[in-house]
């Protein structure tokens, strides 16, 4: 995360997204969170070497983001800036397998950077598929669905306790920081002792503020529980959503979309 | 030290998942049964906390890159090791949706390395078994960096692990491993420090503060019991992987644990189709050869070109990807009523 | 029988580090009747509302609502009663939408289904509110963020509306908004303020209060003639009052 407060801004946007109005909007949230585990699973359990049969599972992310109307290329930005993990611990691929693949032509392809290519793609596809859940449901449907699906009541209070919060203290954090810098002249300040301290009175002030709330809450009839929010309806639309993405997930692990085409397509070319 | 969706196979994903999820279950309920109502404020805002505080870099120093706090061990010495790994959690998991630092399969991974191993591993194990009735500082500077730096490399150690078993990335173990602990001695090492520097800062501030984390301490031990167990579960696990000669240690031993042949070579009904099924689909990247598409067309490849279909098939569904795309965003703006 | 709602008597707080924020303060509010509560940073405001709805409890002395002793037995009557709108809407905007928290107060007094509803939307709408009810509170400006801290505690139907500095960090646009909707509640309010100038429009008593005791209790106008007793408590005559240096002397 490069800066505070650009990370901020980008999270409210995402965030904002998730209150536009379109039919994939609406749909219950359990079904979008099932459909996105599915595609997921299904994508990660293909082997090392496999990239042309990942391609097709690009359908998905893409068919979401048309028809919810969200912002391809802000999307396709975000996917691009993470998981550099991933791609650090891809990149050693190609120097430990050299065993040769494929021969495109004059060109040796290893089965590293077949690999390497492949964990790219995977990447792509399931950082995409996350934030497309996120940038069309909103973190605190998912969290509900996520308790309608079995997750513990108090974790999702504290899901959603954070992400309230989160706001609140990242914005007092960047504060604090670029008091910090704009004093420090980019030297000696930055170092241990003044973040430590930082920390520790940003951590104070978090204190004191999870005492005010509390006292807020004890004011509107807090008693250690919370009530019980209402839920959506699971029906026939997202039944058959979920169905639909699942089968064509499932297909798509089976047979390999791309090479059935291409064999079709170089089988009536000459 | 995310661990990535990409890196990772099912099975393992499946597995940190599991694990993970059953210490969220039983924190869960164990805070139910404490009954604290002061603590769900204080923890939703000290996850805010963790997340602001990950966003402030320091320099460290000698080397011009930058590191920052994961906290897991400075919030099990404030709140007791249950509402520690919680917050830790869903600082992850908010991370896993907003900024798809991991991902949502690697979730599991990410909690289990960054939250079980901090919060209910090392704070019970080390920190309290060390750490005595009244520390004096020295002992409490050294108690706090060595388990800083100890949770520090089983969480880099776990990580290599994770990798290794899925099979992604070809990454030999030790050259990995080699790479991966170095890196973390030093920010075990800063992360000692901040935690410690942030204790003593509070304790000076404001004393009462640090009691909820003792009187966690009383109630830690039940939690330890059920941490260790699911450690040498998981390893378990991942020695029988490596001691085998089969690529995959986990169908191998359960296997062996039913005593019965692999589910793949029952031949009747249900269990033959799910076998064909499994064979098929190869849930388990093998290790040592690639991946039967690939074999046959490195085996046909002194015919025509091979490997082309693939490639022009690729290029194919890009096109089509791309153009259901563009009607379907016609679509919308012409109706309002688009349907996935 | 006196018609006071309530009644703060010989009121003392030690904090435990040993700061005596309130040594003895004394006054009665009657229904219906505004009351402000003046004086300077650390002269004990906070700490005397957190009292009201027991959120502290005396060292000495009592707060008795309807002639009933503040305690540990009755808090839930006392929370019920009076409805203490924060400081810092931060803070008590806690759940994920603008809907789920105005809900909160009343879902926790066993309200559902469209009783919880109209309840909901009813106190909205008391604070000109009702677009932002599926709005997540980040993403609110400074002004909403206080109508809808307000409607979280009118959802209560309380019977005192306690409220800490309301006009702290708005614009202008957004303090007039503010003001407007304060003239209109009928409640018996307590406000506390450095905003001499909106004190001086809504309520018609203030309380001065100095180092944990009470310095003047009377008719807002009043006290704010006497530029001696501001002066000593570290307040200022509202600019409202002062004479204008530019087109020349006016007072009131
Ligand atoms: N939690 C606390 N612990 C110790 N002292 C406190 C605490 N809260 C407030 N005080 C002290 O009590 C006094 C009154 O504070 P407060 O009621 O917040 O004043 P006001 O709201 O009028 O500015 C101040 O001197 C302040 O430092
Ligand atoms: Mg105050």
């Amino acid at each position: 995360m490069a800066s505070v407060q650009g990370a901020l801004l980008d999270l409210k946007r995402l965030d904002r997204l998730a209150g536009g109005d379109t039919p994939l909007h609406r749909l219950d949230p359990r079904a979008k969170v099932l459909a996105t585990l599915v595609f997921i699973v299904c994508v990660v359990s293909f082997g090392r070497y496999e990239i042309s049969a990942l391609i097709p599972f690009f359908i998905f992310p893409v068919c979401l983001v048309s028809s919810g109307r969200l912002p391809a290329r802000y999307l396709a930005a975000k996917v691009a800036l993470v998981a550099p993990f991933a791609i650090a611990v891809g990149i050693c691929n190609p120097l430990f397998d050299r065993t040769v693949l494929l021969h495109l032509g004059p060109l040796d392809v290893t089965g590293g950077w077949v690999s390497f290519a492949s964990i790219v793609v995977r990447t792509a596809l399931t950082v995409a598929a996350a934030l497309v859940l996120t940038a069309l449901t909103g973190f605190a449907s998912i969290c509900r669905a996520l308790v309608s699906l079995g997750m513990p009541r108090t974790f999702a209070m504290q899901l959603l306790f954070l992400y309230r919060y989160l706001f609140v203290l990242a914005e007092e954090g960047g504060r604090a920081a670029r008091a910090r810098e704009l004093r420090s002249f980019g030297r000696t300040g930055r170092g241990l002792a003044s973040y430590a301290s930082l920390l520790g009175h940003l951590l104070l002030r978090t204190w004191q503020r999870a005492e005010r709330m509390h006292m807020a809450m004890l004011a509107r009839g807090y008693a250690g529980t919370f009530p019980a929010a209402q839920h959506g309806s699971f029906g026939a639309r997202e039944f058959l959503f979920v169905l639909f993405w699942s089968a064509l997930c499932i297909i798509l692990r089976l047979y390999n979309g791309a090479e059935i085409l291409g064999t079709l397509v170089t089988g009536y070319l000459p | 030290m995310h661990m990535a969706d990409a890196l990772l196979s099912p099975a393992v994903g499946a597995t940190m998942w599991a694990v993970s999820a059953g210490g969220v279950a039983l924190t869960s309920a164990r805070l139910c049964r404490e009954r604290d109502d002061r603590l769900a404020p204080l923890m939703g805002v000290l996850g805010g906390f963790l997340f602001a505080a990950q966003m402030i870099n320091f320099s460290i120093p000698g080397t011009g890159s930058s590191g920052h706090l994961t906290g897991g061990l400075l919030l099990a010495i404030l709140l007791g090791p249950s509402a520690a790994f919680l917050t830790v959690a869903s600082v992850l998991v908010v991370q896993a949706f907003f900024f798809a630092d991991g991902g949502l399969l690697a979730l599991g991974c990410n909690i289990f390395n960054l939250g079980v191993i901090p919060a209910l591993l090392v704070y019970p194990l080390c920190y309290l078994r060390l750490i005595g009735p009244a520390p004096g500082p020295r002992r409490e500077a050294a108690v706090t960096m060595s388990c800083a730096l100890v949770a520090m490399q089983l969480g880099a150690l776990c990580v290599v692990l994770e990798t290794a078993a899925s099979g992604i990335s070809v990454l030999p173990l030790d050259k990995f491993l080699f790479l991966m602990q170095p890196i973390h001695l030093a920010i075990g090492l800063v992360e000692g420090a901040v935690t410690l520097a942030v204790v003593s800062f509070l304790r000076k501030a404001r004393p009462e503060l640090l009691g909820r984390g003792e009187r966690a301490r009383a109630a830690s031990g039940r939690l330890a019991l059920a941490g260790v167990l699911i450690c040498a579960l998981l390893v378990a696990g991942g020695l029988s992987r490596f001691a085998s000669e089969k690529p995959d240690g986990l169908e191998w031993s359960v296997a062996k644990a039913s005593g019965a042949p692999s589910l793949a070579e029952r031949r009747f009904g249900l269990p033959a189709w799910l076998g064909a099924l499994q064979k098929r689909t190869a849930w388990f990247p093998e290790y040592q050869a690639p991946a039967p598409a690939a074999v046959t067309q490195t085996g046909t490849a002194s015919g025509k070109g091979s490997g082309v279909p693939g490639v022009v098939g690729t290029v194919v569904t890009v096109v089509l990807v791309v153009g259901a795309a563009a009607l379907l965003r016609r679509g919308n703006r012409e109706s309002a009523t688009p349907e996935a | 029988m006196s018609h006071h709602i309530l009644e703060i008597d010989h009121l003392r707080h030690v904090y435990p580090d040993g700061t005596e924020a309130l040594r003895e303060v004394s006054f009665s509010v009657r229904h219906g009747e505004s009351v402000a509560v003046i004086g300077a940073n650390g002269a004990g405001k906070s700490t005397l509302l957190a009292h009201l709805n027991g959120h502290l409890l005396p060292d000495a002395g009592e707060v008795r609502i309807g002639h009933v002793p503040v305690d540990r037995t009755n808090l839930n009557e006392a929370r019920r009663t009076v409805g203490m709108v924060f400081q810092d809407p931060d803070d008590q905007l806690f759940m994920p939408t603008v809907y789920e928290d105005v809900a909160f107060g009343p879902m926790n007094l066993g309200l559902s289904g469209t009783e919880l509803k109209n309840c909901v939307a009813e106190a909205l709408r008391r604070v000109d509110a009702e677009h932002l009810a599926g709005k997540a509170p980040y993403h609110l400006s400074a002004g909403e963020k206080r109508r809808v801290a307000i409607a979280t505690v009118l959802s209560m139907s309380p019977d005192i509306l306690v409220m800490d500095e309301p006009t702290n960090g708005l614009d202008p646009y957004a303090r007039r908004q503010l003001i407007g909707l304060l003239k209109e509640f009928h409640h018996s309010k307590i406000i506390t303020s450095h905003d001499l100038d909106m004190v001086l429009e809504v309520c018609e008593r203030t309380v001065v209060l100095s180092k944990g005791v009470v310095r003047a209790d009377g008719p807002t106008l009043e006290i704010f003639r006497d530029e001696a007793l501001l002066r000593e408590c570290r307040l200022e005559k509202p600019l409202s009052m002062q004479g204008c240096p530019v087109c020349g002397p006016k007072g009131r």
